[in-house]
C-alpha cells in the first residue's frame, strides 16, 4: 500500500466528521485528535521497527521491550495508586510474563529469534498483560473496599491476611481473566482476529495465518492468567501491616 | 502494673484516625472472670476500644496488657483466638450458616463436627435445621445469635460482645443474657458487653464503664449507674431512660 492510497483512505475519516457535524454529535474534535495521533504514533513505530529489523541487533530489541514495559506500566499504575509499590509490582509482572512467553517460544524454537517475531509478539503479550492488570486492579480494589467488613471479621476470628482477602482475590482473578477465555470461544465465528486478517491481506496462506493466530491465542491465555495471579499475590500483602491489621485503602481520587 | 486479676488492663491508651482523636487516655481494667458492661452514646469509641483489644488496630500510645502481658507480645492470631469478638453488625461471609459457624476452625484447617455445630446452634437458641441455609436468608436476630455461637468456637478466655442483642425481641434478649451469664459462670470467661440498653447494663454487669466522646468518664460497679457522679453520665443515663 502506498502513501497515496493511505491518503485516499482518509475518506473513512471524513465520513464520520461530516455525519457528526450534520447531526451535531460533537465528535469532530476527538475524531481529529484520534486520527492525527494514530497516524503519528503508528508511523513512528513503523520507522523504529524498520530500523530495528534492519540492524537485527539484540540491543535494539531489548530497548523496544523495555520501552513497551515502561509505557504499559505508566498506563496501568494509575488504576492501582492505592496499592503501595504498584509501579514495581507491575514492572515485575510484565517482565515475568515476557520472559516466560519468550522463553518458551524461543527456548523450544517455536518462533525464530528475530526481531520480526520477537517484537510483535512481545507487543501483544505486554499489551494484553497491561489490559489484564487494569481489569484486575479495578476489580480487586472495588472488592476490597466493599468487602472490608468481611475482611476484618476473618482477621478478628484468627484468620491470616491471605485468608481474609482470599475470596476477593479469587473473584478478581476470575473476573479479569474470564473475558479473555470467553472471547476465544466465539473467535472466528463473528469476526476474524485482527492479526490474522492482517496476515491474510498481506498475502499469507490462510491456514498459516490460522496456526499463528492460535499460537497467539494460547499465549494470551497464559498471559492473562499469570498476570492476574501474580499481580494479585504481589498486591494483597500491602493491604495489611505486620500486626496483621487491615489498612483502609485511601479513597481513590476521581 | 498489671494486677493479678486484670484480664485486660488499659494504661493511658490513646488512638486516633487521620489526626482525629477517637480514644483519649483510657485507664482501667476488665476484671478477670467478671462481666463488664460498656455504655455510652454512639460514636463514643466503644467499638474502637474492642478493635484495639482484639488486635485489629494498635494504640498510638499507652499500653494494653492482656492477661498481664503486653498486647503486642502475642502473635496476632493467638491474641484474636484468645480474645473473642462478636462484632456490632454480626457480619457474615457469603455462605451457609454452618460455613460461618465453622469458620474459626476452618481457618485453622480443622473441622467442626456436625454434632458440635448443632450443639452450638442449640446453645444460642437456633434450630439445627438452619445449618444449610444461606446466611443471606437470616433475620437480624438470627444473625446475632449465629455471630455469638461463632465467637464461642475458639473458646476465648475473654469475650467482647458489641451490641449483640440490638435486633432481638425481649424474650430472645433474655435468653442471650442468660446464656452469657452461664458462659461466664461455667467457664470463668471474662465478658465485656457493649449495650445501648441501660437496664441490661445494670442487671447483667458486675462492673460498668461509661464512655463519652472517646473518654472513659465513669467506671465502677454496675449499680452505680443509678446514681452517677459525673454530670455528663447523669445526662446520658436520663436521656436513655425516658
Ligand atoms: N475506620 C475509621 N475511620 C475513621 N473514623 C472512624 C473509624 N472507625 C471509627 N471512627 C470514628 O470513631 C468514632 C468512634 O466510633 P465507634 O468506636 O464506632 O463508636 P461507638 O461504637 O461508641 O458508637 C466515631 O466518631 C467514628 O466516626
Ligand atoms: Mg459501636
Amino acid at each position: 500500500m502506498s502513501y497515496l492510497s493511505l491518503a485516499i483512505t482518509l475518506i473513512f475519516v471524513i465520513i464520520p466528521l461530516v455525519l457528526s457535524r450534520t447531526l451535531n454529535l460533537g465528535l469532530e474534535k476527538d475524531t481529529l485528535i484520534a486520527t492525527v495521533r494514530s497516524i503519528i504514533q503508528l508511523l513512528a513505530v513503523g520507522y523504529v521497527l524498520q530500523l530495528v529489523f534492519e540492524s537485527e541487533h539484540l540491543f535494539y530489541i531489548l530497548l523496544m521491550i523495555i520501552l513497551m514495559i515502561a509505557a504499559a506500566t505508566q498506563n496501568a499504575r494509575k488504576k492501582g495508586v492505592q496499592i503501595k509499590g504498584i509501579t514495581w509490582k507491575l514492572v515485575l509482572t510484565f517482565i515475568t510474563v515476557e520472559v516466560l512467553t519468550q522463553g518458551i517460544l524461543l527456548g523450544l524454537s517455536i518462533t525464530p529469534t528475530t526481531a520480526q517475531y520477537i517484537i510483535p509478539i512481545s507487543g501483544m503479550v505486554i499489551g494484553n498483560s497491561m489490559v489484564l492488570s487494569i481489569l484486575f486492579l479495578n476489580r480487586f480494589i472495588s472488592e476490597v473496599e466493599t468487602k472490608s467488613k468481611e475482611t476484618e471479621l476473618i482477621l478478628s476470628l484468627g484468620g491470616t491476611p491471605k485468608q481474609a482477602v482470599h475470596k476477593q482475590l479469587i473473584t478478581s482473578i476470575q473476573a479479569s481473566t474470564i473475558p479473555t477465555i470467553e472471547s476465544q470461544k466465539t473467535i472466528g465465528l463473528v469476526q476474524l482476529p485482527g492479526m490474522m486478517s492482517g496476515q491474510i491481506i498481506a498475502g499469507a496462506d490462510p491456514l498459516q495465518a490460522v496456526l499463528f493466530q492460535l499460537l497467539i491465542l494460547f499465549l494470551l491465555l497464559t498471559t492473562a492468567v499469570v498476570t492476574s495471579i501474580m499481580l494479585g499475590y504481589l498486591s494483597y500483602p500491602t493491604l495489611f501491616n505486620e500486626r496483621m491489621q487491615f489498612l483502609k485503602l485511601e479513597k481513590s481520587k476521581k | 502494673m498489671a494486677s493479678v486479676n486484670a484480664a485486660v488492663q488499659w494504661n493511658h491508651v490513646t488512638f486516633s484516625v487521620n489526626g482525629k482523636t477517637i480514644l483519649q487516655d483510657i485507664n482501667g481494667t476488665f476484671l478477670e472472670g467478671k462481666i463488664t458492661t460498656l455504655v455510652g452514646p454512639s460514636g463514643a469509641g466503644k467499638s474502637t476500644l474492642f478493635k484495639l483489644c482484639n488486635g485489629l488496630a494498635s494504640a498510638d500510645s499507652g499500653d494494653i496488657l492482656v492477661a498481664g502481658k503486653e498486647i503486642d507480645s502475642y502473635a496476632p492470631v493467638e491474641l484474636r483466638r484468645m480474645v473473642g469478638f462478636a462484632m456490632q453488625d454480626a457480619t457474615m461471609v457469603d455462605g451457609t450458616v454452618y460455613e460461618n459457624l465453622a469458620m474459626p476452625l476452618t481457618l485453622q484447617g480443622k473441622e467442626l463436627t456436625e454434632d458440635k455445630a448443632n450443639e452450638l446452634l442449640k446453645l444460642v437458641g437456633l434450630p439445627a435445621t438452619i445449618s444449610d441455609q444461606s446466611t443471606k436468608d437470616l433475620s437480624g436476630g438470627q444473625r446475632q445469635k449465629l455471630s455469638i455461637a461463632r465467637t464461642l468456637v475458639n473458646r476465648p478466655s475473654i469475650l467482647l460482645l458489641d451490641e449483640i442483642t440490638s435486633s432481638l425481641d425481649r424474650v430472645s434478649q433474655q435468653d442471650v443474657e442468660a446464656l452469657i451469664v452461664r458462659i461466664n459462670k461455667q467457664y470463668g470467661t471474662t465478658i465485656v458487653w457493649i449495650t445501648h440498653n441501660l437496664q441490661q447494663a445494670r442487671t447483667i454487669g458486675d462492673y460498668t464503664w461509661v464512655m463519652i466522646n472517646g473518654q472513659l468518664v465513669e467506671a465502677g460497679e454496675s449499680f452505680l449507674l443509678d446514681q452517677p457522679e459525673n454530670d455528663e453520665v447523669r445526662l446520658f443515663v436520663k436521656g436513655d431512660n425516658s
